[in-house]
């Protein structure tokens, strides 16, 4: 479905990426992981075309995705939650939500996702008059992958969703990532978080320094021992 | 009375420093890009009010109307050949450029004006023109009251359009955040555009009520530029209506410092109110910090 093939990045003299290549198919939970600067958020903005690359081919069910607009990248099904939220703080979380659903194939169909959203956090709905800004980071996250879903995508992208929210809400959102990716919709996450991500995720890639390093299931990462020796800290080699 | 008499006729001319304004403001919070020559798009909705009044004979009320759509394609057209290219970089740059564009089209426009109009003031005769309404021993000029009506009820619209519209709601989130606008699938340029158009719109139809009540001449654009600039210091970003409220502070202060201390103290006070609020409340009296 996604198909990144040899990107290549650069801000300026700095380069980013270096031949990236990496694959989403339909219905799989895919996880990035790697350490702060590795290149990860960059690589999600280069999907949606927010960057554009140096060299390489995006692809998405086989069209070529490079040079075609972040908004357009929207309306053909891609949705991304960027990092840190980027919620619309002084409107309300409904005028958030229905944001979500600003392109035309999205709009036909708001009222009943928005009644889906609600269904997945029903804490949304009890605060839809209340803005946005004003909630706590676990509801305002909620907001962000809710705003996502209205668009009506088949592939979630998330940037850190964990990063700053207590364990307990981080454990709850990755499983509303599970019952997304039940209903169809393939998931790409980002995350610093490793170990929540590889035991969600059906596939991962590790990328360091703009280069992936490393891919396999989940489970295969998990288990790897310099894997653990990097992301997951002495302690779990120990173990 | 007399005194109450002068501090409501600056109220009514406040109504148009607030119009004036809330396109300026509009403008800048959204698109973070500073049109300098705003009063000259003043100066401009002014005469083709006057010429549509002279030609057509048209109640300048009613040349409105006509005076609001040629205005927002002038909009356009502006953001086309202009401040389009300003918005591709970063805010910081945006706003430097923006002035340098600004300050250009300000003189430009100024030149033209007297070129085709000469530099003589012309105000629009109306049958009303010098009726009044007398309450309670105030005299109010017919022209000047409707124009503050006038005014308040664009401001009210454009509020509405910004609150409902699906548009309107884009601008407001391309205002707080372009990129997560981008995400959500809104085509930013275009968001860009129709803020431009219609804070350019707003310019035209207070130019309008200027030449009905006032006077117009090429030179009044960097006057009117000056008066919304305080405004928007004076009541920040984010609210027109705090914008409107602004503008009819400021005419308020201006006829209150013209009795005090004469009448050509009367735009000292709005240089003061400038300074004072940039010293003790940089985001205005209704913004957001």
């Amino acid at each position: 479905m996604l198909e990144v093939d040899a990107l290549d990045v650069a801000y300026g003299e700095l380069r980013a990426l270096s031949g990236v290549s990496v694959r989403v198919d339909g219905g799989e939970v895919v996880a990035l992981v790697g350490s702060n600067g590795a290149g990860k958020t960059t690589l999600l903005r280069a999907v949606a075309g927010l960057v554009r690359p140096r060299a390489g081919r995006v692809r998405w069910d086989g069209a070529e995705l490079a040079g075609v607009p972040p908004h357009r990248v929207v309306e053909r099904g891609i949705a991304m939650v960027p990092e840190g939220r980027r919620l619309f703080g002084r409107m309300t979380v409904e005028e958030n939500l229905r944001l979500g659903a600003f392109t035309r194939r999205a709009l036909a169909e708001r009222e009943s996702s928005l009644e889906s959203v609600f269904a997945t956090f029903p804490r949304l709905r009890e605060r839809r008059r209340q803005l946005a800004g004003s909630l706590s980071g676990g509801e305002q996250q909620m907001v962000a992958i809710g705003r996502a879903l209205m668009s009506r995508p088949r592939l979630l992208m998330l940037d850190e969703p964990s990063l700053g929210l207590a364990p307990r809400i981080v454990e709850a959102i990755f499983g509303v990532f599970t019952e997304i990716n039940r209903r169809g919709v393939a998931v790409f996450l980002v995350e610093q978080n490793v170990r929540a991500a590889l035991v969600l995720a059906h596939r991962a890639y590790l990328i360091e320094h703009g280069r992936i390093v490393g891919e396999g299931s989940g489970t295969t990462l998990l288990a790897d021992p310099q894997v653990r020796q990097a992301y997951l800290g002495p302690l779990a080699v120990a173990r | 009375m007399r005194i109450l008499q002068q501090l409501v006729l600056g109220l009514l001319l406040g109504g148009l420093y607030g119009l004036a304004a809330a396109g300026l403001s509009l403008i800048f919070g959204v698109l973070k890009v500073l049109n300098v020559a705003h009063g000259e798009l003043i100066m401009l909705g002014g005469y083709a009010a006057f010429w549509l009044s002279a030609i057509v004979g048209l109640d300048p009320f009613v040349a409105l109307a006509g005076v609001i759509p040629l205005t927002a394609v002038l909009g356009l057209v502006l953001y086309g050949g202009l401040f389009g290219f300003v918005v591709r970089f970063d805010e910081e740059t945006r706003i430097k450029n923006s002035l340098l564009v600004g300050f250009g089209l300000s003189l430009t426009l100024h030149a033209l004006a007297v070129k085709l109009w000469t530099a003589d003031e012309r105000s629009i005769p109306t049958g009303y023109a010098g009726q009044t309404i007398g309450v309670g021993g105030l005299v109010l000029p017919l022209g000047r009251l409707a124009s503050l009506a006038v005014a308040l009820a664009l401001i009210g619209l454009t509020h509405l359009f910004l609150a409902r519209a699906r548009w309107g709601q884009a601008i407001r989130a391309t205002a707080e955040d372009w990129e997560a606008a981008l995400l959500q699938g809104i085509d930013v340029r275009r968001a860009y555009l129709l803020a431009f158009a219609l804070g350019t719109a707003l310019a035209g139809a207070a130019g309008c009520l200027v030449a009905v009540g006032y006077s117009i001449s090429p030179a009044i654009g960097l006057e009117w530029t000056f008066k919304a600039l305080i405004v928007v210091v004076l009541a920040g970003l984010g609210s027109l209506f705090g914008t409107f409220v602004g503008g009819l502070v400021l005419g308020v202060a201006e006829a209150a410092s013209a009795l005090t201390f004469g009448g050509p103290y009367r735009e000292v006070v709005g240089l003061l109110i400038f300074f004072c609020v940039l010293i003790a409340r940089p985001q205005g009296l209704f913004g957001r910090p």
